[in-house]
């Protein structure tokens, strides 16, 4: 088994594990901290791949700017356990059983796929580098990124109107 | 590492956060899931983008920008994510002043 196998199972477990512990813990201050374990394992696994520029943006954008967002609301609004609202436990069973069905749909569909032979890439390949997705971004995909300014000053517009005490 | 190893990863990460969306009350546990499913799709697209460039016996796949498509993709999720998380946020915070509650079973009483 490889170095490269090895980190693989290391972080996909890790990925796996604290997505789990996202939405079984009661708290949800813990649960934030999961899923920003979630994100670090899924930039261990961009970086594994080789996408340098993806890792970096996925920790500073979702683990620092997002999940932050997400921590302040929640100790503005003092959640605890005592005040995490609970379904009752047939829901939580039927919604188990509907995710778990998912699941097994799809493994089943995609299991016998032909995709056998097919293997991504680790750890080499440049298409990752900001050099190559820069050029990429602002030969190619101009117009989407200059609409996503757009995007984000009506996002922030929303945003101030919404939260305005009136 | 096969590239089906990342689809099952993907799949696994993907219906954990269906299993969240279906199973909790809070408004922001809901929400996180739905950021867990996003990154679900990500990891794959950024998995595909690396796929065909393994494919040694075809040179004209070996195009030094070939699948950046897929990683330019996965950062527009990111751009479009972020936006969403702003304004959700603020939906989420202005019902918590009404209600005082982020129950979404609370909501309820919109349908009356």
């Amino acid at each position: 088994m490889s170095i490269t196998q090895i980190l693989f199972w290391f972080l996909t477990v890790m990925a796996i594990g604290s997505a789990l512990m996202v939405i079984t813990s009661r708290n949800p201050v813990y649960s934030v901290l999961f899923l920003i374990a979630t994100f670090f394992a899924i930039s261990g696994h961009y970086i594994l791949l080789n996408a340098q520029f993806l890792a970096i943006v996925n920790l500073i954008v979702y683990a620092g700017a997002i999940m932050v967002l997400f921590l302040f609301v929640i100790m503005l609004m003092n959640l605890n356990t005592e005040t995490e609202p609970q379904k009752n436990k047939w829901l939580k069973f039927a919604g188990t059983i509907a995710g778990g069905c998912l699941l097994l749909v799809m493994v089943a569909a995609l299991r016998d796929a032909d995709t056998k032979t097919t293997t991504a890439l680790m750890k080499e390949g440049d298409i990752g580098l900001v050099q190559n997705l820069g050029k990429t971004l602002f030969k190619e995909y101009v117009v989407p990124f200059e609409i996503s300014s757009v995007l984000f000053l009506s996002a922030m517009v929303g945003a101030v109107v919404l939260g305005k005490k009136d | 590492m096969p590239i089906n190893s990342y689809i099952f990863v993907a799949i696994a990460l993907f219906s954990i956060g269906v299993i969240g969306v279906l199973t909790r009350r809070n408004a922001i546990i809901i929400f996180m899931c739905i950021e867990l499913m996003l990154n679900a799709v990500n990891l794959l697209l950024v998995a595909f983008s690396k796929m065909h460039l393994a494919d040694a016996a075809n040179p004209a796949l070996k195009v030094a920008t070939n699948g950046a498509d897929g990683q330019l993709f996965v950062f527009f999720i990111m751009v479009v994510a972020a936006a969403e998380v702003t304004v959700g946020l603020a939906i989420i915070v202005m019902m918590y002043r009404n209600t005082h509650s982020v129950d979404v079973n609370f909501l309820n009483r919109l349908k009356n």
